[in-house]
């Protein structure tokens, strides 16, 4: 297993000794203005790479969605994502409440989001069926109570 | 169509980014909901929005969106120009609403993404 490294969202630049890039963003779920900052840094690190747009924009958007999630149903989160030649996984943990009903919250509309949410532009139930469309893999795990866990996979 | 166009069509003032008015655009997409425009467009130049805030531009800057016009009058905080800049991305704010807007622009031959 390669050593994981702990990257804030201002840090420079992370390498590893082996062929994999790992970053780790703390989200933060007090302030929804900076949502979607960690998902830019990927997506400038992606560029900096020289990762296809296509897949740029996939990662970007799958992880964005998973962020917002984060923000606005578990008062934050962590972002691991680990960069690889030929994929990129994004692993998404939170703290929140846990889904009940994770086949529902993968419908699209379906949403618990406060109207607050929905005047922000978001909560439309649209999150998680976005991640599905752009993900090339998509796992969710939940424990009511205790916390989510999103795994995606875009293959490059 | 360039964006200097959409100013002109739309009689809009340009906050950010004035040196940009030259680049071309071929797609656009009107909605106040964020989602929906991670969700249904592909490939667009332009987003037309009646929603202020930071995820506007953030959702432009996932999108690779190279402008934002706000209807009705809408006018961004600092903050939100700010992020644009660094960004490139050109916001613009038109008194026009978001059906004329879009009409107009459709007239003009901007269509929606592949």
């Amino acid at each position: 297993m390669p050593a994981e490294f702990f990257m804030r969202q201002d840090s420079e630049k992370v390498t590893d000794m082996s062929d994999v890039l790992r970053l780790r963003f703390d989200v933060d779920g007090d302030d929804f203005t900076s949502a979607g900052e960690a998902s830019a840094e990927v997506k400038k690190k992606l560029r900096q790479l020289g990762y296809p747009p296509e897949t740029i924009r996939r990662v970007s958007i799958a992880m964005y969605e998973g962020e917002i999630n984060m923000v606005i149903h578990a008062a934050g989160g962590v972002a691991d994502v680990a960069i690889f030649d030929d994929r990129i996984e994004i692993v998404l943990t939170d703290h929140g409440p846990g889904i009940e009903d994770i086949e529902l919250a993968m419908s699209e509309g379906y949403s618990t989001a406060a109207d607050a949410v929905r005047s922000l532009g978001f909560g439309a139930g649209m999150g998680i069926p976005n991640m599905m469309r752009y993900a090339d893999y998509f796992n969710i795990e939940s424990v009511v109570g205790v916390g989510t866990k999103v795994t995606m996979i875009i293959n490059t | 169509m360039k964006i200097r166009e959409i100013q002109s069509l739309l009689n809009a003032e340009v906050l950010t980014c004035k040196d940009s008015l030259d680049r071309d655009v071929r797609s656009a997409c009107g909605s106040d909901m964020m989602s929906d425009v991670l969700a249904y467009v592909k490939d667009q130049a332009v987003l037309l929005t009646g929603l202020v805030n930071m995820q506007v531009v953030r959702t432009a800057e996932m999108m690779d969106m190279v402008c934002v016009v706000f209807v009705r009058n809408k006018v961004p905080t600092d903050d939100i120009l700010a992020l644009a800049e660094a960004k490139d991305i050109v916001i613009m704010t038109t008194s026009e609403r978001m059906f004329d807007a879009c009409g107009i622009l459709y007239e003009a031959g901007l269509r929606k993404g592949d």
